[in-house]
């Protein structure tokens, strides 16, 4: 929660940078693939020769304008800008954007807390390679020489740019993370903040009073984790109110957010804006996508995380608890609510199958994701019936997922899992109850918290094969 | 002027290169002073629009034939001087 | 011999490639000392593939439609892995890993790649003295400069060294060499040739194009060079113009337009020149008309604010991190900067800094922004031109070949020189040289026919009566 000194408000607007998830670079054939061999996916349109040009990716046109609508922007005739600066990762010495006719434009996203957030533009531009550092701390400050691979040169971006409108840290947090479900569940992107294949700048500044006008903003570059936005933005307006409490003022600056320390320092002062110069691409033609083309492609977009949202709730009645909420809300937010949609389809309880999906699957990172959701709803399947314990069907799953997939049968059986016939059951339950008479006494007494004690008993004697509810069924009927 | 474009000129070439410029932006001023303000600026001489290729692979350049052209490889990278500062 | 007719015998076997080669070299060996079009002359290749085309015709094959024919390239096209310097010392020794689609293509039609020719430094000139290796000369008066920036391609031709060659045209750099050496140039429509692999100078304005010593050779060449490419997002879908089979189809009926604005500060012996090939014209059966377009008059000054300023970007790259030489500094910055400045030579820097002015902050609307639209005008002024003649006639160089020297000294001088050229790149449309005539002081004279958007069959066929009644 906001921790701001009395009558002090944060404004904050993010600019997000996304990766878009084509096959090839934006304006060239190669491969648009993270992780591989240095300066392997490179050509002379990529690495900036002599003579060589640019050939708009049409792919990378239809995800931006997934991107415009799922922001709910208006998708308009555009042009390529040249923006001119010199940096060794940039390999013409400029970067090919949009400046004043972007593709997407004025739109907006609604937060889970119902605060709208305008959405001045999302428009595209291409990466830069990337920079090592060699000598002093590996950062560039104090280093001897860089090396640069291009790579990531050229690759697809969609640059998404909010107005002033969030109030928090934890709005700054949440935007984040919506828009984060709105890119992937868009096609367009994989959201993978910790690859860098979505960088968040926060621009943060701080007024007395809710309407009083902004104060001067600093620019907080490449936060790359939820957590880093939510803490870098509450550090920064801290550290902007204590200035200027103290009589000092605020340099509209770059700063940089350094995760270890939790603390911004300055990157450079933004003074004197620089002069990019920009004029229009001449080696490519105005982009004017046809009215049905944009219409088709929103059309064919899926529903979004907030509709996702309301859909899964839905399923889970009136009844849910707050933990039983969180876990849709979680399931949603990472993109893995279809699995819990595909085994409700099948015939699993909500419950269940929101509780699997944010508690087991969730974590299981790129793996899970690609798991059948057949699968999965087979699983879930056999765990409602009955013939799998919530342990036993924890373990399955962590098989399936490792295996990309497969028959939950076949994995129980080869674990040798089988459900514990009622007859065993009641015999070792009542020799777990035997053995132990003084809790037996009390949990008949009242002590309903035993019941996990001899869960955990049962547990152990049957390593596990037990149901947890026929277990807890079990100790009730013979409580009486 | 010459610092964006990262040239470095003597006094003399400021000094000459001056007077040159401004010799050709006076002729320029008769380009200044048209009204063509309802004129839309032609960035390309016939109207070509939406010229896209498909998201298909093609094969990069080789890395020894790119590499062998570079001032300094290290590591199979492009090896410069210490960078100063970020990105503008 | 055309180049039709010598590609046939090659391609018959009447005629060896390498003997056609050899004799190629051999030129060039006799006048290249003295005439400098060379900066790299590729003697082993060149006969090696040859040898090749001999034995594909040997085997029976069809080696295309220029096979065995020499050709020079100007220095600013990609060859894979042999040099490409653009005449500058920043890319000296440069091997590319590609090659541009001209050089694919005319590869592919079996032609011979000699050499690189000479040229203004990354083709800003108008005379070859640009070039960081010397000047080109012209072959007609080895005082003289043979014009720019595409000189070493135009000598090369205008020597007997190749039949043909190609260069580039941005502001008037094939056909005012053109003009100036006595051969043909053409620059054709704006995307007709793909730009792939042509280190680019200004990218709205620049186009590829052949020299040779007749229209029916340039036109062999251009329709070789000519279609779309996928690589170039400015090149045309629309067919090739089929530019040889219209050759003959002569100018009766055809209206012209003698242009006065396109003979404005020309010698008083240019002037005469056009003069008498609009007679010339007439007499096949050309309605000429007279006409002023004075809004052309402005292109010079439109021109030398949007080609410098697309030049200093497109020359930012030039910053000794990927390719070229660098010199080495303290840090990034210092290397780029000493790499640049010691690397382009004084007219590049010149347009670097006119460029990255006209594109600054505070002054983009008044000058690129400007200019910007000062070339809708233009183009406007040309359409309504073309809706009452189908061609327009003018001069090509407002002088013949001046002397080496002359105008180094004084750029917007030098700049003058392209004063009848420039209009047509800002339009986009095809022009071409022709020449016609001789001067007083035996350099030749040439003449410019100009047409709209993909007009060239009909452009080349004017030049075909043109050049068959010339009095050179």
């Amino acid at each position: 929660m906001s921790t701001l000194p009395e009558g002090w408000n944060m404004v904050v607007g993010l600019e997000v940078h996304t990766e878009l998830k084509t096959n090839t670079k934006l304006f060239c054939g190669c491969a648009n693939l993270f992780g591989d061999e240095p300066n392997t996916n490179v050509c002379p349109v990529c690495l900036g020769l002599p003579g060589s040009l640019p050939v708009l990716n049409a792919t990378a046109v239809e995800f931006a304008i997934r991107i415009g609508l799922a922001l709910h922007c208006d998708v308009r005739p555009s042009t390529f800008h040249r923006k001119n600066y010199f940096y060794p990762d940039q390999p013409k010495d400029y970067q090919i954007s949009q400046y004043d006719e972007p593709i997407n434009a004025e739109g907006y996203l609604d937060l889970p807390d119902g605060t709208r957030v305008r959405i001045e533009r999302a428009h595209m531009e291409e990466d830069t390679g990337k920079t090592t550092h060699l000598g002093g701390t590996g950062r560039i400050h104090g280093s001897d020489e860089s090396l640069v691979d291009y790579n990531r040169a050229g690759v697809p971006l969609v640059e998404i740019v909010s107005g002033p409108d969030i109030r928090s840290a934890a709005q700054a947090r949440a935007y984040a993370a919506e828009l984060r479900a709105i890119l992937v569940a868009s096609g367009a992107s994989d959201g993978r903040m910790e690859e860098g294949s979505m960088r968040v700048d926060a621009n943060v500044s701080v007024r007395r009073g809710e309407d009083a006008p902004f104060g001067t903003r600093c620019e907080i570059k490449n936060l790359n984790s939820l957590r880093s936005v939510q803490r870098a933005v509450e550090y920064e307006a801290l550290r902007q109110i204590t200035l200027l409490e103290a009589g000092g003022t605020v340099n509209q600056e770059t700063r940089h957010w350094d995760e270890d320390a939790g603390k911004t320092h300055t990157l450079r002062s933004k003074e004197e804006a620089y002069d990019y110069r920009y004029f229009p691409e001449p080696d490519l033609v105005p982009l004017d996508p046809p009215a049905e083309q944009i219409a088709a492609i929103g059309a064919a977009l899926g529903p979004m995380p907030a509709e996702r949202r309301a859909t899964l709730l839905a399923l889970l009645g009136e009844g849910a608890s707050d933990a039983q909420v969180d876990q849709a809300l979680s399931a949603v937010e990472q993109g893995l609510d279809r699995f819990a949609l595909a085994a409700i389809d099948a015939g699993a309880p909500a419950l269940l199958s929101v509780a699997r999906v944010a508690n087991e699957l969730a974590g299981t990172g790129a793996a899970g994701e690609q798991l059948p959701e057949a699968d999965f709803a087979a699983l879930l399947l056999m765990e409602h019936a009955g013939e799998l314990s919530a342990t036993q069907a924890k373990a399955v799953l962590g098989d399936l997922v490792a295996a990309g997939g497969g028959d939950p049968k076949e994995f129980a059986a080869q674990r040798g899992f089988e459900q514990l016939d009622t007859g065993a059951l009641d015999a070792v339950l009542d020799e777990v109850i035997a053995a132990h008479p003084d809790e037996w006494a009390r949990y008949c007494e009242g002590d309903d918290k035993l019941a996990g004690f001899f869960t955990g008993k049962v547990m152990a004697a049957t390593k596990g094969q037990a149901d947890g509810k026929a277990v807890n069924a079990g100790l009730r009927a013979r409580k009486g | 002027m010459a610092n964006l474009a990262r040239l470095e000129l003597t006094e003399a070439e400021v000094t000459r290169f001056t007077e040159q410029l401004a010799s050709i932006l006076g002729h320029a001023a008769d380009v200044a002073a048209l009204d063509v303000h309802e004129l839309a600026p032609t960035a390309h001489p016939f109207g070509l629009t939406n010229v896209l290729r498909v998201d298909e692979l093609r094969p990069s350049t080789d890395r020894e034939e790119v590499l062998s052209q570079a001032p300094k490889v290290v590591d199979n990278r492009f090896g410069v001087p210490r960078i100063v500062g970020e990105a503008p | 011999m055309s180049v039709r007719d010598l590609a046939q015998a090659i391609r018959s076997g009447h005629e060896s490639a390498v003997a056609v080669t050899q004799r190629s070299l051999d030129a060039i060996a006799a006048q290249d000392g003295e005439v400098h079009a060379f900066l790299d002359v590729q003697a082993e290749q060149a006969l090696a593939h040859a040898a090749e085309i001999d034995a594909a015709v040997a085997r029976g094959e069809d080696p295309g439609r220029l096979a065995g024919i020499p050709v020079a390239l100007k220095d600013n096209l990609c060859q894979r892995g042999e040099v490409t310097s653009c005449a500058s010392k920043i890319l000296a020794g440069w091997r590319p890993p590609y090659d541009a689609t001209v050089v694919t293509k005319l590869r592919s039609a079996g032609a011979i790649a000699v050499g690189k020719t000479n040229m203004d430094e990354f083709a800003m000139g108008s005379s070859t003295e640009n070039s960081a290796f010397g000047p080109t000369l012209n072959p007609r008066d080895l005082s003289r400069v043979p014009g720019g920036s595409s000189g070493g391609s135009a000598a090369a031709v205008a020597a007997g060294m190749v039949p043909l060659s190609l260069g580039s045209d941005t502001g008037g750099s094939i056909r005012q060499p053109a003009a100036l050496c006595g051969v043909v140039g053409v620059k054709p429509t704006y995307g007709l040739v793909s730009r792939y692999g042509l280190v680019a100078f200004a990218s709205s304005l620049d186009q590829i194009g052949p020299f040779a010593n007749s229209v029916a050779d340039a036109a062999e060449l251009l329709e070789v060079i000519a279609g779309h490419d996928e690589m170039d997002s400015t090149s045309l879908a629309d067919p090739i113009p089929q530019i040889s089979a219209h050759l003959d189809d002569g100018v009766d009926g055809l209206k012209i337009g003698l242009c006065s604005d396109l003979l404005n500060g020309c010698d008083e012996e240019v002037v005469a020149s056009v003069r008498h090939a609009a007679e010339t014209l007439a007499g096949q059966g050309a309605e000429i008309v007279d006409i002023a377009i004075p809004e052309l008059g402005f292109g010079l000054s439109a021109y030398y604010l949007l080609a410098p300023a697309e030049a200093s970007s497109n020359l930012a790259r030039y910053d000794g991190v990927r390719f070229g030489n660098r010199v080495d500094g303290d840090d990034v910055t210092a290397m780029n900067t000493a790499t640049r400045t010691q690397g382009f030579g004084d007219e590049v820097k010149r347009r670097i800094m006119l460029g990255t002015y006209a594109l600054s902050a505070g002054y983009y609307d008044a000058y690129y922004g400007q200019a910007q639209r000062v070339r809708t005008m233009i183009i406007n002024a040309f359409a309504a031109a073309y809706g009452k003649v189908d061609l327009l006639l003018g001069a090509t160089a407002p002088t013949t070949a001046f002397p080496v020297g002359d105008k180094v000294d004084d750029p917007m001088a030098m700049y003058l020189s392209d004063i009848c050229t420039i209009p047509t790149n800002l339009a986009g449309h095809p022009a071409m040289s022709v020449p016609f005539a001789t001067g007083a002081d035996g350099l030749p004279i040439g003449v410019q026919l100009l047409g709209p958007g993909m007009s060239e069959e009909r452009l080349f066929a004017a030049a075909h009566v043109l050049e068959k009644g010339a009095r050179a």
